[in-house]
Protein backbone atom coordinates (compact mmCIF):
# COMPACT_ATOMS: atom_id res chain seq x y z
CA UNK A 1 0.00 0.00 0.00
CA UNK A 2 2.99 2.33 0.77
CA UNK A 3 3.93 4.91 -2.13
CA UNK A 4 6.94 4.57 -3.76
CA UNK A 5 8.77 7.76 -5.20
CA UNK A 6 11.23 7.65 -7.59
CA UNK A 7 14.98 9.12 -6.76
CA UNK A 8 14.57 11.78 -8.82
CA UNK A 9 11.54 12.72 -6.63
CA UNK A 10 13.17 12.22 -3.36
CA UNK A 11 15.72 14.70 -4.29
CA UNK A 12 13.10 17.64 -5.32
CA UNK A 13 11.55 17.32 -1.73
CA UNK A 14 14.36 16.82 0.13
CA UNK A 15 16.30 20.05 -1.87
CA UNK A 16 13.57 21.94 -3.27
CA UNK A 17 14.98 24.37 -5.72
CA UNK A 18 13.57 27.47 -6.14
CA UNK A 19 11.95 27.57 -2.69
CA UNK A 20 10.69 31.69 -1.78
CA UNK A 21 8.82 34.59 -3.29
CA UNK A 22 9.86 37.21 -5.54
CA UNK A 23 9.52 40.63 -3.98
CA UNK A 24 9.53 42.83 -8.03
CA UNK A 25 8.03 39.30 -9.28
CA UNK A 26 5.81 40.51 -12.58
CA UNK A 27 4.18 37.00 -12.50
CA UNK A 28 2.22 35.52 -9.63
CA UNK A 29 -0.30 32.45 -9.56
CA UNK A 30 -2.25 30.73 -7.04
CA UNK A 31 -3.95 27.22 -7.73
CA UNK A 32 -5.14 24.68 -5.56
CA UNK A 33 -7.39 24.93 -2.36
CA UNK A 34 -6.24 23.73 1.48
CA UNK A 35 -9.30 21.49 1.75
CA UNK A 36 -8.15 19.26 -0.73
CA UNK A 37 -4.49 19.55 0.58
CA UNK A 38 -2.75 21.37 -1.74
CA UNK A 39 -1.71 24.73 -2.90
CA UNK A 40 1.06 25.88 -4.72
CA UNK A 41 1.99 29.63 -5.46
CA UNK A 42 4.51 30.51 -8.37
CA UNK A 43 6.64 33.72 -8.65
CA UNK A 44 7.91 34.51 -12.24
CA UNK A 45 9.96 37.23 -13.40
CA UNK A 46 10.18 37.98 -16.62
CA UNK A 47 12.55 40.56 -18.81
CA UNK A 48 11.38 42.75 -21.01
CA UNK A 49 12.00 40.68 -24.07
CA UNK A 50 9.83 38.16 -22.57
CA UNK A 51 12.05 35.39 -20.92
CA UNK A 52 11.79 34.15 -17.40
CA UNK A 53 14.51 35.30 -15.12
CA UNK A 54 14.03 34.14 -11.91
CA UNK A 55 11.17 31.85 -10.81
CA UNK A 56 10.13 30.76 -7.13
CA UNK A 57 7.41 28.96 -4.99
CA UNK A 58 5.73 28.72 -2.03
CA UNK A 59 3.61 25.18 -1.80
CA UNK A 60 1.50 23.43 0.70
CA UNK A 61 1.32 19.87 -0.15
CA UNK A 62 2.59 16.30 -0.13
CA UNK A 63 5.96 15.74 -1.19
CA UNK A 64 4.72 15.12 -4.98
CA UNK A 65 3.24 18.84 -4.73
CA UNK A 66 7.02 20.26 -3.39
CA UNK A 67 8.97 17.90 -6.02
CA UNK A 68 7.14 18.93 -8.79
CA UNK A 69 6.84 22.54 -8.06
CA UNK A 70 10.42 22.40 -7.59
CA UNK A 71 11.13 20.69 -11.35
CA UNK A 72 8.63 22.56 -12.72
CA UNK A 73 10.30 25.82 -11.77
CA UNK A 74 14.05 24.42 -13.10
CA UNK A 75 11.93 23.37 -16.38
CA UNK A 76 10.91 27.20 -17.35
CA UNK A 77 13.93 29.34 -15.79
CA UNK A 78 15.53 31.02 -18.80
CA UNK A 79 13.09 29.91 -21.10
CA UNK A 80 10.65 32.68 -23.31
CA UNK A 81 6.95 33.04 -22.19
CA UNK A 82 5.82 31.04 -25.45
CA UNK A 83 8.21 27.97 -24.44
CA UNK A 84 7.23 28.13 -20.78
CA UNK A 85 3.48 28.07 -22.18
CA UNK A 86 4.32 25.06 -23.73
CA UNK A 87 5.11 23.25 -20.08
CA UNK A 88 2.50 20.34 -19.41
CA UNK A 89 1.68 18.29 -16.24
CA UNK A 90 3.15 15.24 -18.30
CA UNK A 91 7.07 16.83 -18.78
CA UNK A 92 6.84 17.43 -15.20
CA UNK A 93 6.00 14.03 -14.50
CA UNK A 94 8.65 12.28 -16.89
CA UNK A 95 11.39 14.62 -15.90
CA UNK A 96 10.92 13.57 -12.50
CA UNK A 97 11.10 9.87 -13.62
CA UNK A 98 7.21 9.31 -13.09
CA UNK A 99 4.81 9.42 -10.26
CA UNK A 100 2.46 7.39 -8.71
CA UNK A 101 -0.73 7.35 -9.87
CA UNK A 102 -2.83 8.58 -7.19
CA UNK A 103 -0.25 11.71 -6.77
CA UNK A 104 -0.64 12.80 -10.66
CA UNK A 105 -2.97 15.62 -9.56
CA UNK A 106 0.28 17.15 -8.10
CA UNK A 107 1.69 17.32 -11.69
CA UNK A 108 -1.31 18.74 -13.08
CA UNK A 109 -1.52 21.42 -10.48
CA UNK A 110 2.18 22.21 -11.42
CA UNK A 111 1.68 23.29 -14.79
CA UNK A 112 -1.98 25.28 -13.75
CA UNK A 113 0.56 27.24 -11.47
CA UNK A 114 2.91 28.33 -14.00
CA UNK A 115 -0.33 29.43 -16.27
CA UNK A 116 -1.88 31.31 -13.37
CA UNK A 117 1.51 33.02 -13.00
CA UNK A 118 1.66 33.65 -17.19
CA UNK A 119 -1.39 34.78 -17.19
CA UNK A 120 -1.23 37.14 -14.38
CA UNK A 121 1.94 38.49 -16.30
CA UNK A 122 0.07 38.90 -19.62
CA UNK A 123 -2.67 40.80 -17.83
CA UNK A 124 -0.05 42.92 -16.27
CA UNK A 125 1.19 44.13 -19.13
CA UNK A 126 -1.97 44.59 -20.93
CA UNK A 127 -2.71 47.00 -18.34
CA UNK A 128 0.28 48.56 -18.51
CA UNK A 129 -0.33 49.06 -22.09
CA UNK A 130 -3.59 50.71 -21.86
CA UNK A 131 -2.02 52.87 -19.21
CA UNK A 132 1.01 53.80 -21.73
CA UNK B 1 19.72 8.24 15.17
CA UNK B 2 16.98 5.93 13.90
CA UNK B 3 13.94 6.40 16.13
CA UNK B 4 10.92 3.98 15.24
CA UNK B 5 7.75 6.19 16.95
CA UNK B 6 5.09 4.44 14.90
CA UNK B 7 4.12 1.37 17.42
CA UNK B 8 0.09 1.85 16.71
CA UNK B 9 0.87 1.00 13.06
CA UNK B 10 3.13 -2.13 14.21
CA UNK B 11 5.77 -3.17 16.19
CA UNK B 12 8.75 -5.14 16.02
CA UNK B 13 8.90 -9.17 17.34
CA UNK B 14 9.90 -9.41 20.60
CA UNK B 15 12.63 -11.71 21.57
CA UNK B 16 10.92 -14.17 23.74
CA UNK B 17 7.81 -14.14 21.08
CA UNK B 18 10.57 -15.22 18.57
CA UNK B 19 12.12 -17.54 20.53
CA UNK B 20 8.79 -19.42 21.13
CA UNK B 21 8.21 -19.25 17.60
CA UNK B 22 10.88 -20.73 16.42
CA UNK B 23 10.41 -23.45 19.30
CA UNK B 24 7.28 -24.50 16.91
CA UNK B 25 9.23 -24.52 13.86
CA UNK B 26 12.10 -26.76 14.86
CA UNK B 27 9.90 -28.61 17.63
CA UNK B 28 6.57 -28.35 17.83
CA UNK B 29 6.15 -29.21 13.88
CA UNK B 30 3.13 -31.52 14.14
CA UNK B 31 -0.33 -30.50 12.54
CA UNK B 32 -2.35 -30.10 16.14
CA UNK B 33 -5.31 -32.60 14.26
CA UNK B 34 -3.15 -35.02 13.81
CA UNK B 35 -3.37 -37.98 16.11
CA UNK B 36 0.49 -39.15 16.61
CA UNK B 37 2.64 -38.21 18.93
CA UNK B 38 3.82 -35.07 16.92
CA UNK B 39 0.36 -33.93 16.44
CA UNK B 40 -0.43 -34.28 20.03
CA UNK B 41 2.18 -32.12 21.02
CA UNK B 42 1.39 -29.31 18.28
CA UNK B 43 -2.08 -29.38 19.76
CA UNK B 44 -0.61 -29.10 23.28
CA UNK B 45 0.87 -26.12 23.26
CA UNK B 46 -1.92 -24.97 20.44
CA UNK B 47 -4.09 -25.02 23.52
CA UNK B 48 -1.56 -23.80 25.89
CA UNK B 49 -1.56 -20.69 24.06
CA UNK B 50 -4.93 -20.38 23.80
CA UNK B 51 -5.44 -20.59 27.47
CA UNK B 52 -2.93 -18.08 28.08
CA UNK B 53 -4.36 -15.45 26.02
CA UNK B 54 -7.73 -16.64 27.30
CA UNK B 55 -5.88 -16.13 30.97
CA UNK B 56 -5.21 -12.70 29.95
CA UNK B 57 -8.34 -11.45 28.85
CA UNK B 58 -10.40 -12.59 31.83
CA UNK B 59 -12.09 -15.30 29.53
CA UNK B 60 -12.56 -18.83 29.13
CA UNK B 61 -10.59 -20.74 26.66
CA UNK B 62 -13.54 -21.70 24.80
CA UNK B 63 -13.86 -18.31 24.34
CA UNK B 64 -11.12 -17.83 22.00
CA UNK B 65 -11.01 -17.97 18.38
CA UNK B 66 -7.65 -17.75 16.44
CA UNK B 67 -7.98 -15.50 13.19
CA UNK B 68 -5.67 -14.20 10.74
CA UNK B 69 -5.51 -10.92 12.43
CA UNK B 70 -7.71 -7.56 13.48
CA UNK B 71 -9.63 -7.16 10.54
CA UNK B 72 -10.43 -10.58 10.46
CA UNK B 73 -12.15 -10.92 13.82
CA UNK B 74 -13.71 -6.95 13.39
CA UNK B 75 -15.49 -8.71 9.90
CA UNK B 76 -16.44 -11.97 11.61
CA UNK B 77 -17.80 -10.26 14.92
CA UNK B 78 -20.00 -7.47 12.84
CA UNK B 79 -20.80 -10.01 9.84
CA UNK B 80 -22.21 -12.56 12.42
CA UNK B 81 -23.94 -9.77 15.13
CA UNK B 82 -25.63 -8.65 12.10
CA UNK B 83 -27.05 -12.33 10.71
CA UNK B 84 -27.75 -13.07 14.93
CA UNK B 85 -29.92 -9.74 14.67
CA UNK B 86 -31.59 -10.85 11.19
CA UNK B 87 -33.07 -13.94 12.72
CA UNK B 88 -34.66 -12.02 15.10
CA UNK B 89 -35.35 -9.10 12.81
CA UNK B 90 -33.47 -6.85 13.72
CA UNK B 91 -31.63 -4.60 11.35
CA UNK B 92 -30.02 -1.61 13.20
CA UNK B 93 -26.32 -1.65 14.13
CA UNK B 94 -24.42 0.95 15.99
CA UNK B 95 -21.06 2.27 15.61
CA UNK B 96 -18.83 5.19 15.98
CA UNK B 97 -17.28 7.63 13.28
CA UNK B 98 -13.80 6.94 13.84
CA UNK B 99 -13.58 3.26 13.96
CA UNK B 100 -10.76 1.31 12.05
CA UNK B 101 -11.79 0.78 8.02
CA UNK B 102 -12.03 -2.66 9.18
CA UNK B 103 -15.39 -1.87 10.90
CA UNK B 104 -16.38 0.96 8.97
CA UNK B 105 -16.00 -0.78 5.38
CA UNK B 106 -18.18 -3.73 7.19
CA UNK B 107 -20.98 -1.81 8.06
CA UNK B 108 -20.81 0.01 4.53
CA UNK B 109 -21.57 -3.53 3.39
CA UNK B 110 -24.26 -4.33 5.49
CA UNK B 111 -25.83 -1.71 4.98
CA UNK B 112 -25.70 -2.46 1.76
CA UNK B 113 -27.39 -5.17 2.62
CA UNK B 114 -30.23 -3.28 4.59
CA UNK B 115 -29.11 -2.80 7.38
CA UNK B 116 -29.74 1.12 9.26
CA UNK B 117 -26.31 2.12 10.83
CA UNK B 118 -25.88 4.94 13.41
CA UNK B 119 -22.10 6.17 13.92
CA UNK B 120 -21.97 7.94 17.17
CA UNK B 121 -20.19 11.22 17.37
CA UNK B 122 -17.23 11.18 18.99
CA UNK B 123 -16.89 14.93 19.89
CA UNK B 124 -13.96 16.90 20.13
CA UNK B 125 -12.28 15.11 22.80
CA UNK B 126 -12.30 11.75 20.68
CA UNK B 127 -14.97 10.10 23.32
CA UNK B 128 -18.63 8.55 23.07
CA UNK B 129 -21.36 9.69 25.60
CA UNK B 130 -22.48 6.35 27.05
CA UNK B 131 -25.74 8.76 27.63
CA UNK B 132 -25.25 9.09 23.83
CA UNK B 133 -24.83 5.10 22.87
CA UNK B 134 -28.25 4.76 25.36
CA UNK B 135 -30.45 6.87 23.71
CA UNK B 136 -29.52 5.49 20.19
CA UNK B 137 -30.35 1.84 21.31
CA UNK B 138 -33.13 0.64 19.91
CA UNK B 139 -35.54 -2.44 19.62
CA UNK B 140 -34.02 -3.90 16.69
CA UNK B 141 -30.70 -2.91 17.62
CA UNK B 142 -28.67 -6.17 16.84
CA UNK B 143 -25.10 -5.00 17.89
CA UNK B 144 -23.12 -1.56 19.37
CA UNK B 145 -19.13 -1.88 18.11
CA UNK B 146 -17.25 0.85 19.88
CA UNK B 147 -13.26 0.48 19.76
CA UNK B 148 -11.84 0.25 22.78
CA UNK B 149 -8.89 2.60 22.18
CA UNK B 150 -8.60 5.35 18.34
CA UNK B 151 -5.87 3.91 16.47
CA UNK B 152 -4.96 7.53 15.33
CA UNK B 153 -5.71 10.23 18.37
CA UNK B 154 -5.40 7.12 21.22
CA UNK B 155 -8.50 7.98 23.04
CA UNK B 156 -9.93 5.47 25.18
CA UNK B 157 -13.44 4.74 25.44
CA UNK B 158 -15.34 4.52 28.32
CA UNK B 159 -15.58 0.30 27.57
CA UNK B 160 -17.12 -0.64 30.98
CA UNK B 161 -19.64 1.73 30.42
CA UNK B 162 -20.82 0.67 27.59
CA UNK B 163 -20.80 -2.53 28.53
CA UNK B 164 -23.08 -2.03 31.40
CA UNK B 165 -25.76 -0.19 29.19
CA UNK B 166 -25.55 -2.61 26.40
CA UNK B 167 -25.77 -5.79 28.78
CA UNK B 168 -28.94 -3.86 30.46
CA UNK B 169 -30.31 -3.32 26.86
CA UNK B 170 -29.60 -7.04 25.87
CA UNK B 171 -27.75 -5.71 22.92
CA UNK B 172 -24.53 -7.43 21.44
CA UNK B 173 -21.41 -5.61 22.71
CA UNK B 174 -17.87 -6.04 20.33
CA UNK B 175 -15.37 -4.15 20.77
CA UNK B 176 -12.27 -3.75 18.43
CA UNK B 177 -9.33 -4.00 20.78
CA UNK B 178 -6.86 -4.04 18.86
CA UNK B 179 -5.25 -0.78 19.70
CA UNK B 180 -5.54 -1.55 23.82
CA UNK B 181 -4.72 -5.46 24.30
CA UNK B 182 -1.34 -5.96 25.49
CA UNK B 183 -1.28 -2.10 26.68
CA UNK B 184 -4.12 -2.02 28.96
CA UNK B 185 -5.40 -4.23 31.35
CA UNK B 186 -8.59 -5.74 29.87
CA UNK B 187 -11.45 -8.19 31.25
CA UNK B 188 -13.90 -8.80 29.35
CA UNK B 189 -16.22 -10.63 32.00
CA UNK B 190 -15.51 -7.39 34.22
CA UNK B 191 -16.10 -4.94 31.36
CA UNK B 192 -19.25 -7.17 29.97
CA UNK B 193 -18.12 -7.19 26.55
CA UNK B 194 -19.27 -9.60 23.93
CA UNK B 195 -17.09 -9.72 21.21
CA UNK B 196 -13.58 -8.86 21.49
CA UNK B 197 -10.68 -8.08 18.34
CA UNK B 198 -7.45 -7.91 18.67
CA UNK B 199 -3.85 -8.53 16.80
CA UNK B 200 -0.79 -9.81 18.02
CA UNK B 201 1.35 -7.28 16.07
CA UNK B 202 0.51 -4.34 17.99
CA UNK B 203 2.03 -5.59 21.29
CA UNK B 204 5.31 -6.88 19.76
CA UNK B 205 4.07 -10.55 18.62
CA UNK B 206 4.04 -11.77 15.13
CA UNK B 207 1.68 -10.15 11.84
CA UNK B 208 -0.89 -12.30 10.39
CA UNK B 209 -2.25 -13.92 13.91
CA UNK B 210 -4.72 -12.40 15.83
CA UNK B 211 -8.22 -13.57 18.03
CA UNK B 212 -12.05 -13.26 18.19
CA UNK B 213 -13.04 -13.38 21.89
CA UNK B 214 -17.07 -14.69 21.93
CA UNK B 215 -18.89 -14.86 24.83
CA UNK B 216 -20.21 -18.46 25.60
CA UNK B 217 -23.23 -18.62 24.64
CA UNK B 218 -23.19 -16.38 21.43
CA UNK B 219 -24.12 -18.89 18.68
CA UNK B 220 -21.68 -17.07 15.98
CA UNK B 221 -21.69 -18.63 12.56
CA UNK B 222 -19.01 -20.31 10.65
CA UNK B 223 -16.50 -17.82 8.89
CA UNK B 224 -14.53 -20.37 7.10
CA UNK B 225 -15.57 -24.25 6.57
CA UNK B 226 -13.59 -26.94 6.10
CA UNK B 227 -12.09 -28.94 8.99
CA UNK B 228 -12.73 -28.69 12.81
CA UNK B 229 -10.19 -26.57 13.48
CA UNK B 230 -11.87 -23.56 16.19
CA UNK B 231 -14.45 -25.64 17.39
CA UNK B 232 -15.65 -25.71 13.38
CA UNK B 233 -15.68 -22.14 13.31
CA UNK B 234 -12.63 -21.09 11.57
CA UNK B 235 -11.22 -24.15 9.11
CA UNK B 236 -7.63 -24.23 8.19
CA UNK B 237 -4.54 -25.66 9.62
CA UNK B 238 -4.00 -23.62 12.42
CA UNK B 239 -1.02 -20.65 12.74
CA UNK B 240 0.78 -22.96 15.46
CA UNK B 241 3.80 -20.23 15.63
CA UNK B 242 2.03 -17.34 14.86
CA UNK B 243 -0.48 -17.97 17.79
CA UNK B 244 1.92 -19.04 20.57
CA UNK B 245 4.16 -16.18 19.31
CA UNK B 246 0.95 -14.12 20.02
CA UNK B 247 0.62 -16.17 23.22
CA UNK B 248 4.50 -15.40 24.71
CA UNK B 249 4.17 -11.73 23.52
CA UNK B 250 1.23 -10.78 25.41
CA UNK B 251 2.47 -11.94 28.21
CA UNK B 252 6.00 -10.03 27.98
CA UNK B 253 3.43 -6.84 27.56
CA UNK B 254 1.60 -7.32 30.12
CA UNK B 255 4.43 -8.04 32.74
CA UNK B 256 4.97 -4.71 34.75
CA UNK B 257 2.37 -2.91 32.64
CA UNK B 258 2.44 -0.05 34.75
CA UNK B 259 5.61 0.40 35.03
CA UNK B 260 5.63 0.62 31.66
CA UNK B 261 3.10 2.97 31.07
CA UNK B 262 4.48 5.13 33.71
CA UNK B 263 7.89 5.63 31.48
CA UNK B 264 6.19 5.96 27.95
CA UNK B 265 3.98 8.97 30.01
CA UNK B 266 7.13 10.56 30.96
CA UNK B 267 8.38 10.51 27.64
CA UNK B 268 5.12 11.29 26.04
CA UNK B 269 4.56 14.05 28.45
CA UNK B 270 7.90 15.31 27.60
CA UNK B 271 7.56 15.70 24.31
CA UNK B 272 4.08 16.79 24.10
CA UNK B 273 5.51 19.75 26.39
CA UNK B 274 8.09 20.48 24.01
CA UNK B 275 6.45 20.15 20.27
CA UNK B 276 3.31 22.68 21.90
CA UNK B 277 5.74 24.99 22.27
CA UNK B 278 5.51 25.43 18.10
CA UNK B 279 2.84 28.08 17.71
CA UNK B 280 -0.29 27.25 16.34
CA UNK B 281 0.08 23.34 16.89
CA UNK B 282 -2.84 21.33 18.57
CA UNK B 283 -3.32 17.85 20.47
CA UNK B 284 -5.87 15.96 19.06
CA UNK B 285 -7.69 14.10 21.09
CA UNK B 286 -8.27 13.92 25.51
CA UNK B 287 -5.07 14.91 26.92
CA UNK B 288 -5.57 12.49 29.62
CA UNK B 289 -7.94 9.96 28.47
CA UNK B 290 -5.51 8.15 25.70
CA UNK B 291 -3.15 5.44 25.53
CA UNK B 292 0.46 6.47 26.81
CA UNK B 293 2.44 6.46 23.75
CA UNK B 294 0.04 7.98 21.95
CA UNK B 295 0.64 11.70 20.86
CA UNK B 296 -1.39 12.98 17.45
CA UNK B 297 -0.56 16.51 17.25
CA UNK B 298 -2.00 19.27 13.95
CA UNK B 299 0.12 22.19 12.64
CA UNK B 300 -1.22 24.77 10.70
CA UNK B 301 -0.06 25.60 7.46
CA UNK B 302 1.86 22.18 6.76
CA UNK B 303 0.32 18.93 4.80
CA UNK B 304 1.16 15.91 6.40
CA UNK B 305 2.79 13.51 4.17
CA UNK B 306 5.49 16.19 3.37
CA UNK B 307 5.98 16.57 7.54
CA UNK B 308 6.79 12.75 7.44
CA UNK B 309 8.86 12.01 4.43
CA UNK B 310 11.08 15.24 6.23
CA UNK B 311 10.71 13.62 9.20
CA UNK B 312 11.87 10.53 7.77
CA UNK B 313 15.09 12.04 6.12
CA UNK B 314 15.69 12.59 9.85
CA UNK B 315 15.78 9.09 10.51
CA UNK B 316 12.58 9.65 12.51
CA UNK B 317 9.30 6.91 11.86
CA UNK B 318 5.51 8.78 12.27
CA UNK B 319 2.32 8.59 10.70
CA UNK B 320 0.18 11.16 9.45
CA UNK B 321 -3.26 9.92 9.92
CA UNK B 322 -3.74 5.94 9.92
CA UNK B 323 -1.11 3.99 7.78
CA UNK B 324 -4.08 2.53 5.75
CA UNK B 325 -5.01 5.87 4.78
CA UNK B 326 -1.63 6.84 2.90
CA UNK B 327 -2.24 6.46 -0.66
CA UNK B 328 -5.80 7.97 -0.26
CA UNK B 329 -6.00 11.93 -0.57
CA UNK B 330 -8.45 12.25 1.76
CA UNK B 331 -7.83 13.29 5.43
CA UNK B 332 -8.03 11.04 8.13
CA UNK B 333 -11.46 10.34 8.92
CA UNK B 334 -10.90 10.13 12.27
CA UNK B 335 -9.46 14.44 12.99
CA UNK B 336 -12.89 14.77 10.87
CA UNK B 337 -15.13 12.72 13.13
CA UNK B 338 -13.36 14.91 15.85
CA UNK B 339 -14.60 17.99 14.18
CA UNK B 340 -11.25 19.60 12.85
CA UNK B 341 -11.76 21.30 9.66
CA UNK B 342 -10.00 19.60 6.40
CA UNK B 343 -7.22 22.21 5.62
CA UNK B 344 -6.29 21.49 9.65
CA UNK B 345 -6.55 17.57 9.15
CA UNK B 346 -4.27 17.07 6.50
CA UNK B 347 -1.59 18.50 8.54
CA UNK B 348 -1.68 15.88 11.43
CA UNK B 349 1.62 13.74 13.24
CA UNK B 350 0.79 10.92 14.91
CA UNK B 351 3.67 9.93 17.34
CA UNK B 352 3.24 6.56 18.90
CA UNK B 353 5.57 5.12 21.41
CA UNK B 354 6.08 2.47 23.74
CA UNK B 355 8.53 0.44 25.84
CA UNK B 356 10.60 0.23 23.51
CA UNK B 357 11.48 3.60 22.96
CA UNK B 358 14.30 5.59 24.58
CA UNK B 359 14.28 8.59 26.50
CA UNK B 360 17.47 9.67 23.84
CA UNK B 361 15.04 9.03 20.90
CA UNK B 362 12.24 11.23 22.88
CA UNK B 363 15.39 13.63 22.76
CA UNK B 364 15.90 13.43 19.47
CA UNK B 365 12.09 14.14 18.05
CA UNK B 366 11.96 17.15 19.90
CA UNK B 367 15.07 18.25 18.72
CA UNK B 368 14.47 17.44 15.17
CA UNK B 369 10.49 18.04 14.76
CA UNK B 370 10.26 21.59 15.37
CA UNK B 371 12.91 22.39 12.65
CA UNK B 372 11.00 20.14 10.46
CA UNK B 373 7.60 22.24 10.88
CA UNK B 374 9.78 25.30 10.51
CA UNK B 375 11.17 24.42 7.28
CA UNK B 376 7.99 23.42 5.25
CA UNK B 377 6.03 26.48 7.03
CA UNK B 378 8.77 28.74 5.73
CA UNK B 379 7.66 27.41 1.85
CA UNK B 380 3.86 27.09 2.80
CA UNK B 381 2.16 29.86 1.09
CA UNK B 382 -0.77 29.31 3.53
CA UNK B 383 1.60 30.03 6.66
CA UNK B 384 3.34 32.82 4.74
CA UNK B 385 -0.01 34.25 3.98
CA UNK B 386 -1.07 34.34 8.08
CA UNK B 387 2.25 36.34 8.73
CA UNK B 388 1.58 38.85 6.95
Amino acid sequence: MAMTYSEKVRDHFAHPRNVGTIEDANGVGEVGNAVCGDIMKMYLKISDDGIIEDAKFNTFGCGAAIATSSMATEMIKGKSVEEAAQLTNQAVVEALDGLPPVKLHCSVLAEEAVQAALEDYRKRREKKEENA
Amino acid sequence: MKVYADQAATTMIGSRALQAMISCYTEHCGNPSSLHEAGRDAEAVLETARERVAQMLHAKPGEIYFTSGGSEADNWAITQAAALGTRKGKKHLISTAFEHHAVLHTLDALKKQGFEVTLLPVHEDGLVRPEELEAAIRDDTALVSVMYVNNEVGTIQPISQIGAICRKKGVLFHTDAVQAVGHLPIDVEAEQIDMLSMAAHKFHGPKGVGALYVKKGIPIGNLIHGGGQERGKRAGTENVPGIVGMAEALAESLENRSEKNDRILAMRQKIADAVLQIPKTRLNGDRTRRLAGNLNFCFDGIEGESLLLYLDLEGICASSGSACTSGSLEPSHVLLALGLPAEVAHGSLRISLDETNTEQEADYIIEKLPVVVERLRSMSPIWNRQGD
